[in-house]
């Protein structure tokens, strides 16, 4: 026993200095850049020699040179602040509808009986089939938009949610049984905390399909927001302004999922998994 | 204290599971059910424990009939089952009631089955032998009067496991609780048991009822022991050839 003791406290030592040994991050970080950073070079190598045509793709430096541009005459925040409300307020109708109706789905049987036939048969349509339905509703305006990205949203979040609670460990059910637990302190003690990965896996997806139909929404009918500018763009014969853009959308996915993996990584500490390992 | 009276408990058209065990228990008397693997060992305790309630015959713990999990009542299982989202003195609070002093109370249980300064750890990090100590803990903290265990140590390595089988004593010593133990360690039953049953059959019946005649602090290469374990051998055995059945879950290696 002394011996384990002695060693797991080594364990957790080892653990401590790793976190605070931050080149390795760092190291992490640069690892990733190389391929990214290689085909930067090429196309940039690409479209100096005329490989490249300007009018149909221009270098990065001229792509870089129009977000600037947009930067300093303050049109970028304002199509982006835009985009990132739409989204903000689709998301989170979508994952509010998904956990309520997941976890009543996922816990009793009899509400999956009655309702799960209807979702999947739902989850069958593709979710831009809604379009002309909502604008014929709601008009070309914000609550379009929205609706097309809650429902976007709406459905891994609840495949997720509905899985994660009908998968939780029966074993450990037991335990809250074996001390009387109600079905409500059932529910927030053993069934929550135990669905929470599969949570997570389900609002990092949502995210994801959020971002695709914010510009799918915008596409069709916008004044403002990322998606605009790509018509703009388009309608303007200015791929810089459609590459600027696609850039931008690149850059805001990839800074909302970290935000929401690090969210992730802080809650579930907990996991005793593969990707965990340093 | 805890009485079984014609109790039985079948599935598949009463092919498997247990029938007629009767048993009445001493306050404090260490019960062990000894059997070959699928005679209902397993469905026994979790009829005595309120989880599985679709028996026939009486279950009584102080003279009330189980129809649910009784407060009264603590069980261990063969694996920890610790949330892996809890640290140790969380895991050991689980059964209790939000309360004020529920951290305290569960830090001196820490103390008490030896895992001083492993309170912060997540079961991630414990090895089998901990994280079956924090079971221990979390089982005792509702201070049972009856304590289940389901082949608690089965899975630990030997030196591990004589720790655990100890610890068990001193915890015994200290509440006094009845304790029912389902082992295939004739060792561990005769180690630990005032009364061994040797289940056998499907559907599982009392084969037969020994007494362990002593005392303790028991040595674990006491003389009676070992002519004892030869005696369960030998039941063993006689199964074996009346039934033709291997089983090969009881270690036969005999002390001939
Ligand atoms: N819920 C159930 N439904 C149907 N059959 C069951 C159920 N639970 C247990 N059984 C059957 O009852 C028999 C006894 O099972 P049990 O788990 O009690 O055996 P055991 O004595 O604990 O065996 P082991 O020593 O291997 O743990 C087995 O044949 C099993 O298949
Ligand atoms: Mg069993």
């Amino acid at each position: 026993m002394s011996s384990k003791i002695e060693s797991l406290s080594q364990q957790s030592k080892w653990k401590v200095k790793n976190r605070i040994h931050f080149p390795k991050k760092l190291k992490v970080v640069l690892y990733g850049s190389v391929i990214p950073a290689f085909l930067l070079l090429v196309w940039q190598i690409l479209s100096m020699v005329g490989v490249f045509e300007r009018h149909l793709m221009p270098a990065p430096t001229l792509v870089l040179e129009k977000i600037i541009s947009m930067v300093a005459d303050g049109t970028l925040w304002a199509h982006i602040g835009v985009t990132l409300l739409r989204i903000l307020i689709g998301f989170t109708i979508g994952v509010v509808f998904a956990v309520v109706l997941g976890s009543v789905i996922g816990y009793l049987k009899r509400a999956e009986q009655l309702m799960d036939p209807l979702i999947q048969g739902f989850r069958a349509i593709p979710s831009l089939a809604w379009v002309p339905l909502f604008i014929l509703w709601m008009g070309i305006g914000e609550s379009s938009k929205i609706m097309l990205i809650a429902v976007g949203v709406f459905f891994p979040v609840y495949l997720n949610i509905v899985s994660g609670i009908q998968g939780v460990d029966r074993k450990l059910i037991e335990v809250g049984k074996i001390y009387n637990f109600t079905p409500f302190q059932l529910i927030r003690k053993v069934i929550l905390p135990a669905s929470l990965p599969s949570f997570f896996t389900g609002i990092r997806s949502g995210l994801g399909l959020g971002w695709m139909f914010v510009v799918a929404a915008e596409l069709m009918g916008a004044s403002k927001g990322i998606g605009y500018l790509l018509v703009v763009g388009q309608n303007t014969y200015s791929p810089d302004l459609v590459l600027a853009s696609i850039v931008m959308i690149a850059i805001l996915g990839k800074l909302t999922d970290s935000a929401l993996k690090a969210i992730e990584s802080k809650s579930l500490h907990w996991q005793d998994s593969f990707g965990k390992q340093s | 204290m805890l009485s079984l009276k014609n109790v039985s408990r079948t599935f598949n058209d009463g092919s498997t599971g247990f029938k007629n065990i009767n048993f009445k228990s001493e306050k404090g008397e260490i019960i062990g059910l000894l059997g070959t693997s699928g005679c209902g060992k397993s469905t026994l305790l979790r009829v005595v424990s309120g989880l599985d309630i679709e028996y026939t015959g009486s279950v009584k713990i102080n003279d009330d009939l189980i129809k649910a999990v009784h407060e009264k009542v603590g069980i261990i299982f063969q694996e920890p089952r610790l949330m892996p989202w809890l640290n140790v003195v969380d895991n050991i609070g689980f059964g209790l009631n939000d309360k004020k002093d529920k951290q305290k109370e569960a830090q001196t249980f820490v103390d008490l089955v030896g895992l001083n300064g492993f309170g912060e750890h997540f079961p991630k990090d414990l090895s089998g032998g901990m994280a079956q100590r924090v079971s221990i803990a979390r089982a005792l903290i509702t201070n049972p009067e009856v304590l289940l265990l389901d082949e608690p140590f089965s899975a630990l390595d030997a030196f591990t496991k004589m720790q655990l089988q100890d610890l068990l004593l001193k915890i015994w010593h200290q509440y006094q609780a009845t304790i029912v133990l389902v082992t295939h360690d004739i060792d561990e039953a005769l180690y630990l048991c005032d009364r061994i049953f040797i289940l056998r059959g499907q559907p599982g019946e009392v084969y037969k009822e020994l007494q362990v005649p002593v005392s303790r602090p028991r040595s674990r290469g006491d003389e009676e022991l070992a002519k004892m374990k030869a005696t369960i051998l030998d039941l063993l055995d006689l199964s074996q050839v009346e039934n033709g059945e291997s089983h090969d879950d009881i270690k036969t290696t005999t002390t001939k």
